[in-house]
């Protein structure tokens, strides 16, 4: 009787011994990338590396830019209406399978058929444009999820209140709803910033991969926006695969860490004070 | 067949309303007399607030939620093509909690105003002010129109809705169960509000508390099980009930 | 015309706005997936579905395009990220929902959902740098199959967590009350009652990392080889589905082109499949409440 007692107390501790550990380890693999990125990096960062890289974070931007325009508006409309207007159905049903199945499909997935339509099919070839685009599918879904977190969020009683007081629903809507969460709006837009600029494999084959920078101040060239680029994480990729130089892959792996951190630390600040209204 | 009566502001006739299969009001008719208050009163689950949301038509909100008979205000039938913005314009709501906008004190009362399309700052200054002066508010908030209505005490709150309801100068004014949320000095003051009110506004409330009913309206309708089953002047609902059911919910046996 | 229909046109129009945009997703999937099938199923065809799904020769320049090796090495890696993410992930999870002190597990936490946003590139980046050189240490080049399925392990670490983690926090505590009542310890409640009433929700995470994982390209083109072999040891060199694509794309056309769409075209059947998988496993959670 003792015995087993005994026993039954070993098997505890080793369990919970297991699950301790997991928790460590998990925690311990994370900043042991984090710890070998920044302290390997740092040393070979310098002036002459961040000129090299401007041109890349200068199409990063455009890319970013060209998806949210885009992806901002038809995130937060799907959002607005899967969760404000439409009544449960096969309609609804059918978008909701959609947006999941897009947010399960692979960026490689992403990239070949936006070289398929973007490229070739619509003519843009190898471009902003068509990387942007491709982007902005890719990154619906996660728009559409957080937008609609966002206004689960917001009290059912705002709404009647401006109901009851006349206005129309779009007014319901665009007065007191989207005001009352437009702290998980952004978060959902950071979080989306952070995918564009880690994003690879669905751009070298849209955005492409040259070396330089493709916006342009000139209204004859479209603003560059039909220009081949490569992104801060394309050239990473490049750099790193082709081993062209470890030096500026060491210290382009820092800058996306850092930016990643940058990224993720606003979010979680800005998320905190949506607690915090509430 | 309309009954221009000039005392009776919202007439009902053979009202039902069903929720899919589910019968929540069964043949209601009342009049609701103008610039008196009318309370409904009866057990959780009777149907007054269902009946109180007719009346600006929230229920159409409602998923499944299908109604017949008539519902006349000055005559006319709010349920036969009546434009649904006019009419929440002309029957304005206080809501059980208190629901203010997550915005100033100013914009609240100004939402509804907005909405209909006034834009002027001056007159919008003015509505704010003669509507927080009629919720007995203005005192309190004059000197921080500008801060955020979440930032108030309960009572407070509940006068900025009040407020905010009036703002758009409506006719009738429902209130579902306006103190339910708040503390028993906050509910006085609300009662005597209500009363104060009666001048300006015809008023319907719906309450838990039959003190409550019995301190501020002039009518009284006791709902049971969706049916109107006594509908009175309040002074005789409570010392001599018809009926039956009536009394021994006023008198606490049941409900 | 007076300001009230006005308002009431534009709410109209808006309303048909919002139905359009959302319309937009479906519209997406289809187009993907009518893309991809009538750009790479003909191929599939040419070839001849046996040659291409069972041969284990790829050479272009013959008009040799047999992916088996592919698929294989895709499996394999999945497999193998799969035992090291779902154990050390779901432990994880019951750490953070059920054993860590809520301060620790707040520190922690953070810290998993910071993982799930560095960039595949430098998590690939990470592995070639100091995974590869430690595996060439044993045996082989180092690019191996290994490196890939422990970097993707670590990759769909944060997938398994957040998911299991949440079906872990919903499940009543009434049924680990009844646990502690006849006797039973905390943690042994955990194993014997919370995980498996958690069963479907960790299961559901279990089929997103696995999404995840034989989805990957970047990362698995860093650290696992290039060579076209029916993998036998985890140190091989190997090539997947995603990275087929991603080495070849930039320069193939005309029918290696097309047999690299057909490539994708697998890839995406093995994640249609999944997500299938998946919406059995939610459909029968639902039942079950």
């Amino acid at each position: 009787m003792k015995s087993a007692k005994a026993k039954r107390r070993w098997k505890d501790r080793g369990l919970s011994g297991i699950v301790w550990l997991s928790g460590g380890i998990s925690a311990a693999i994370l900043l042991v990338i984090i710890g070998y990125i920044i302290i390997s990096g740092i040393p070979h960062l310098s002036v002459s590396f961040l000129q090299g890289i401007l041109p890349m974070v200068a199409n990063t931007l455009f890319i970013i830019f060209i998806s949210l325009l885009l992806c901002i508006p038809l995130g937060i409309f799907t959002a607005i209406y899967l969760n404000e207007y439409a009544k449960p159905g096969r309609m609804v049903r059918t978008i909701r399978f959609a947006v999941d199945c897009l947010a399960g499909i692979p960026s490689i997935i992403f990239g070949l058929f936006g070289m398929l339509l973007f490229n070739k099919f619509l003519g843009f070839s190898y471009s902003m444009l068509s990387g942007g685009l491709t982007l902005t599918i890719m990154i619906l879904p996660t728009m559409i999820r957080t937008v609609e977190e966002a206004l689960k969020s917001v009290p059912q009683s705002f709404r009647e209140a401006s109901l009851a007081l006349g206005a129309t629903k779009l007014r319901t809507i665009r007065k007191t709803v989207l005001p009352s969460c437009l702290t998980g709006i952004t978060t959902g837009i950071i979080l989306a910033i952070g995918r564009i600029v880690g994003e690879t494999a669905a751009l070298i084959f849209t955005a492409g991969t040259v070396n330089g920078m493709a916006f342009s101040t000139s209204v004859s060239d479209q603003f560059g926006l039909l220009e081949s680029g490569r992104t801060l994480a394309v050239h990473m990729y490049l750099i790193a695969k082709e081993s062209v130089s470890m030096d500026e892959a060491y210290a382009t792996a820092l800058v996306l860490i850092v930016i990643t951190l940058v990224i993720n630390g606003a979010a979680g600040l800005i998320s905190k004070r949506q607690k915090k209204f509430d | 067949m309309n009954n221009m009566n000039p005392n009776v502001k919202i007439s009902v006739k053979n009202l039902n309303l069903f929720y899919g299969n589910f019968q929540a009001l069964k043949e209601i008719n009342m009049s609701i007399q103008k610039n008196k208050i009318t309370a409904f009163i009866g057990p959780s689950g009777c149907g007054k607030s269902t009946f109180l949301k007719t009346l600006n038509r929230m229920n159409d909100l409602v998923e499944g939620c299908k109604i017949s008979g008539e519902i006349l205000m000055d005559g006319v039938d709010i349920y036969n093509n009546y434009d649904i913005l006019d009419l929440r314009k002309r029957v304005g709501m206080v809501f059980q909690k208190p629901n203010p906008f997550p915005m100033s004190i100013y914009d609240n009362i100004a939402y509804g105003p907005r909405t209909h399309g006034i834009r002027k700052r001056k007159e919008l200054d003015e509505i704010v002010e003669t509507s927080l002066r009629q919720a007995s508010v203005w005192d309190d908030v004059k000197d921080r129109l500008n801060s955020n209505a979440l930032a108030l005490s309960g009572g407070q709150q509940q006068r900025i809705c009040i407020a905010r309801a009036i703002a758009v100068k409506p006719e009738v004014l429902l209130m579902d169960e306006p103190t339910s949320a708040l503390d028993p000095i906050s509910t006085l003051k609300i009662e005597d509000l209500i009363t104060e009110l009666k001048k300006n506004y015809t008023i319907a409330i719906v309450t838990h508390n039959m003190q409550q009913a019995s301190r501020v309206s002039d009518y009284t309708a006791f709902f049971l099980l969706g049916e109107l089953v006594e509908f009175n002047e309040t002074i005789k609902i409570f010392t001599i009930p018809e009926n039956k059911k009536t009394e021994d919910y006023i008198t606490g046996r049941f409900g | 015309m007076n300001s009230r229909t006005l308002q009431r046109i534009s709410a109209e129009t808006a309303k048909w706005i919002f139905r359009a945009a959302s319309i937009f997703s479906v519209l997406a999937l289809l187009l993907i997936t009518v893309f991809l099938i009538a750009y790479g199923a003909p191929a599939i065809f040419e070839i001849g579905p046996k040659e291409f799904l069972l041969g284990t020769q790829w050479q272009p320049n013959a008009k040799i395009f047999g992916i088996l090796p592919m698929i294989l090495a895709s499996i394999y890696i999945t497999l193998g990220a799969a035992l090291i993410g779902f154990p050390l992930g779901l432990l994880t999870a019951v750490f953070l929902a059920e054993v860590a002190p809520p301060r620790l597990a707040n520190l922690v936490r953070p810290l998993i959902k910071l993982l799930a946003g560095i960039p595949s590139v430098v998590c690939g980046f990470f592995g070639l740098m100091v995974l590869v050189p430690r595996i060439m240490d044993i045996q082989g080049a180092g690019n191996s199959m290994l490196a890939a399925m422990i970097i993707l392990g670590i990759m769909i670490l944060p997938t398994v967590v957040s998911i299991s983690e949440t079906a872990l926090r919903a499940v009543p505590s009434s049924y680990k009350e009844a646990s502690y009542a006849l006797g039973e310890s905390r943690i042994s409640t955990i194993f014997r009652v919370t995980i498996p009433a958690a069963k479907s929700g960790i299961l559901t995470s279990f089929a997103l990392g696995a999404g995840r994982a034989i989805g990957e390209a970047t990362a698995v083109a860093l650290v696992a080889g290039n060579k076209v072999q029916i993998p036998s040891s985890i140190f091989d060199s190997v090539r997947t589905l995603t990275t087929n694509c991603v080495f070849e794309m930039g320069y193939a056309s005309g029918l290696h082109q097309r047999a690299l769409f057909a490539t994708a075209v697998i890839l995406f059947i093995l994640i249609i499949l999944i997500n299938i998988a998946l919406s059995v496993l939610g459909n029968k959670e639902e039942k079950h409440e």
